[in-house]
């Protein structure tokens, strides 16, 4: 029967010429399809490695520069991303690695025609900077997220040499701001540019180079300045480029003078593709009226600097009709997301940050209420991040009915391991009616009190759970045994301060090698379990990262400080720093 | 603020906060749970390494999480706002001229008490909520926000030094009448 079937689909697979194939195969754009289409048998994988265009690598150290290359050499357009996500919260030291260079050293002798490079979490140095501009001559895009290690002396080289680039942004990147000279380097010249954000740059761009360019740019459709271009200049640029369809402003204040506003109001009603806004750093509430005449077809609103009291806020989100994605600090408070609920029956994506998270006593009235308020009110809400002082198991079990459509929960409640403020029981039941009203659910993350009991519901009712965060949560191993011995589907796990062991890890190490990494810090796993499972997984690298010196000084008992544990095909890393080990397959220690 | 807690464990007596007498504070409570768990009696270099903290609030590495570059704005916000400095005129009943004190400067109740008293040569005497400053010589009031004139002491410190917007120290005679409230 085996040999039946394999002879009838090597028939269909040469029945069909290569070229056909090739055809079929472009219009498999998704990751997880094509993955599939090169496994139904040789000769497809064959094909379809030869016309891959895109590929996304989610742990730059599952896989060598080498592997990819001598894989897919046709590739136009390559995602990597580096550190661990508990690097953006400092867990991360200095150092630790994800550093891109080998990667564009390798792309630039394999894809001369490569187009588009978006790195995460990278560490990328202006000399990565400079080879991606010298080594593509058909360099479209750069997207640098949350990256770090270089300047704007990088950001010159790019500017000076990449002659068809289209995309320039550096969100949320800490950049080495020596000047703002290196916008200068865009030569007369080129007209392609259609995305620019410079939102994270500290230091003052020359503005008539940036006016210069605006106008020079017919397809630019988003824009986004930094704090250092004032407000009276804004209208300047949005007259020149009244297409925009995304902008984010520099500081939104100045000393209130109806020349300034009218002509901002002007300009900013001259842009009627707008859907997007964002910046608005030191606001004066004064100048927002600007803006309201945009309101009605804005989608996305990023409101998260703008230090403005509730009423202003309302105000402005009220006219938001169309509104689907709210950014916002926790001034808007329970009064204004009642606001909220009321107005933006379109909202998909809530993010409510705080504006005072180290002082104890709430600063704003923002509480579960307003949360829930907006469960009730927006039938879309799918993705909720959430910051807040106080939660309660009623609440979280009225946000899991009103909103089974959620598929992405990260509430942040700002003391750890809080109780439920009504009753003073941990929130096991609140969490536990998320993940089994929430079927669709992707991502989630946990903080309160919470015993092992959250972790059963989690294992067993979190199907379709992809990615979970723990921090200060559960009494014993049990815990994290129902996490890795259920969720089906979990890729990434990332934990602190949890009173985790040998025990689970030991007995789900299995799991490990279906997931993309798990992260584990201040728990107690010990070396000597860190040692077994390098031991026994050797398709796992097992990362145990400790600043206090080697493990080996220590008895096998004593807990590690930091565990990275990720699947790999390119074997140990060979760029590890001083304080992080790895473990080889006799178990020996490995710098 | 922290430090606020810290000042306070000096003055347990005297200690101004909200709450029915005799309840526990969070803190506390808090404590109890750390100490229960496994994890404290590891041997976890990391806490121990990063700073010494205060007894009842640690501050934890990397908690709550957000991103540095909003801390960072977080952290402008209210250095600018230190830099600027919340100065009110303090008047005291009898005397000839008014001055000026910085709330900034102060992070509770003694420390503010004790400076106006350095500054008016005078004593302010011992807060206690039922019965205000009652038998000392002079009382501190404050106007707020709304314009009505409050004991100090009745609020959070933080509460209090962000709707402060002047002071004035009354005589004990007209400071009685406040204390029978």
């Amino acid at each position: 029967y085996l040999s039946n079937t394999s002879t009838l689909s090597t028939k269909m697979a040469k029945s069909f010429p290569e070229e056909v194939l090739e055809h079929v195969f472009s219009f498999i754009t998704s990751d997880s399809d094509r993955n599939a289409v090169s496994l139904v048998c040789k000769s497809w994988y064959e094909i379809e490695r030869w016309c891959r265009k895109r590929v996304f690598v989610g742990n730059c150290y599952a896989v060598s520069p080498r592997i990819l290359t001598r894989r897919f050499p046709e590739v136009r357009s390559v995602e990597i991303k580096g550190k661990p996500h508990f690097a953006d919260f400092n867990l991360v030291p200095e150092g630790w690695g994800g550093c891109v260079y080998p990667w564009i050293s390798a792309m630039a002798g394999a894809y001369p025609w490569l187009e588009e490079i978006r790195l995460k979490r990278m560490v990328v140095s202006d000399e990565a900077l400079e080879l991606i501009s010298t080594s593509f001559c058909n360099f479209k895009v750069l997207v640098l997220s949350s990256c770090e290690g270089f300047s704007t002396d990088g950001l010159a080289s790019i500017a000076a040499n990449c002659r068809e680039l289209r995309v320039l942004d550096l969100r949320e990147s800490e950049v080495d701001d020596l000047s703002g000279h290196w916008l200068s380097h865009f030569p007369d010249t080129w007209t392609s540019l259609v995305s620019l954000n410079i939102a994270c740059l500290g230091s003052e761009v020359s503005f008539s180079a940036l006016e210069r360019l605006v106008a020079r740019s017919p397809n630019l459709r988003t824009l986004r300045l930094n704090r250092a271009v004032s407000l009276e200049k804004l209208h300047n640029l949005l007259c020149r480029a009244p297409q925009l369809v995304e902008f984010g402003t520099g500081a939104y204040s100045s000393e209130l003078r109806p020349d300034v506003f009218s002509n901002l109001a002007g300009a900013f009603s001259g842009c009627k593709q707008l859907k997007g806004l964002s910046g608005f750093w030191d606001v004066v509430p004064a100048y927002l009226p600007a803006i309201y005449l945009t309101c009605s077809g804005l989608t996305s609103l990023n409101l998260s600097y703008a230090t403005i009291q509730s009423p202003d806020l309302v105000k402005l989100v009220s006219q938001c009709h169309n509104l689907q994605r709210l950014w916002v600090l926790d001034y808007i408070e329970d009064i204004g997301l009642d606001a909220l609920a009321a107005s933006c029956k379109h909202l998909q994506e809530l993010r409510v940050f705080p504006s005072d998270p180290y002082v104890v006593d709430p600063n704003v009235s923002l509480t579960e209420r307003g949360l829930v308020a907006v469960s009730e009110g927006c039938p879309k809400l799918q993705s909720v991040l959430y910051f807040c002082r106080q939660m309660s198991n009623a609440a979280l079990v009225a946000i899991a009915r009103n909103r089974p459509n959620l598929v992405c929960f990260r509430l942040c409640i700002i003391e750890p391991r809080a109780p439920d403020y009504l009753t003073l029981e941990p929130l096991d039941a609140g969490f536990g009616a998320i993940v089994e009203h929430c079927k669709e659910l992707r991502r989630l993350s946990l903080s309160g009190l919470l015993t092992d009991r959250v972790f059963e519901y989690i294992g067993t009712r979190g199907r379709k759970l992809e990615m979970l965060s723990i921090a200060f949560a559960g009494e014993s191993d049990l815990g994290l045994h129902h996490v890795l011995s259920g969720c089906e589907s979990l890729r990434k796990l990332e934990i602190r301060d949890c009173p985790f062991g040998d025990k689970a890890l030991l007995a789900n190490a299995a799991k490990l090698e279906t997931m993309r990494s798990l992260w584990m810090s201040s728990c107690s796993v010990s070396f000597g379990a860190c040692k077994l499972l390098g031991q026994k997984l050797p398709r796992l690298n097992v990362e145990v990262i400790d600043e206090r010196g080697s493990p080996d000084s220590r008895p096998e008992s004593c807990p590690v400080e930091k565990l990275y544990i990720y699947r790999t095909v390119a074997g140990p890393r060979v760029d590890m720093p001083p304080f992080v080990w790895t473990i080889d397959e006799d178990a020996a220690l490995r710098v | 603020m922290e430090m606020e807690r810290q000042n306070d464990l000096n003055l347990k007596a005297t200690e101004l906060r909200l709450g029915l007498p005799g309840s526990d504070e969070q803190p506390e409570k808090r404590n109890n749970k750390r100490a229960s768990s496994e994890m404290d009696n590891s041997s976890d270099g990391e806490k121990g390494d990063q700073e010494c903290a205060p007894p009842t609030k640690t501050q934890v590495v990397g908690w709550p999480p957000i991103r540095s570059y909003r801390k960072n704005v977080i952290h402008a916000k209210k250095t600018e706002a230190d830099a600027a400095g919340m100065y009110v005129k303090v008047s005291m009943d009898g005397a000839p001229y008014l001055r000026k004190v910085d709330l900034k400067v102060y992070k509770s109740y003694p420390e503010l008490l004790k400076a106006l008293q350095n500054m008016f040569k005078c004593t302010i005497g011992v807060y206690s909520e039922r019965e205000g400053y009652n038998g000392s010589e002079f009382a501190p009031t404050y106007e707020d926000k709304d314009g009505d004139w409050m004991l100090v002491g009745d609020v959070p410190w933080e509460m209090f030094s962000t709707s402060c917007k002047r002071l004035r120290i009354m005589k004990g005679s007209e400071a009685k009448g406040l204390g029978c409230l």
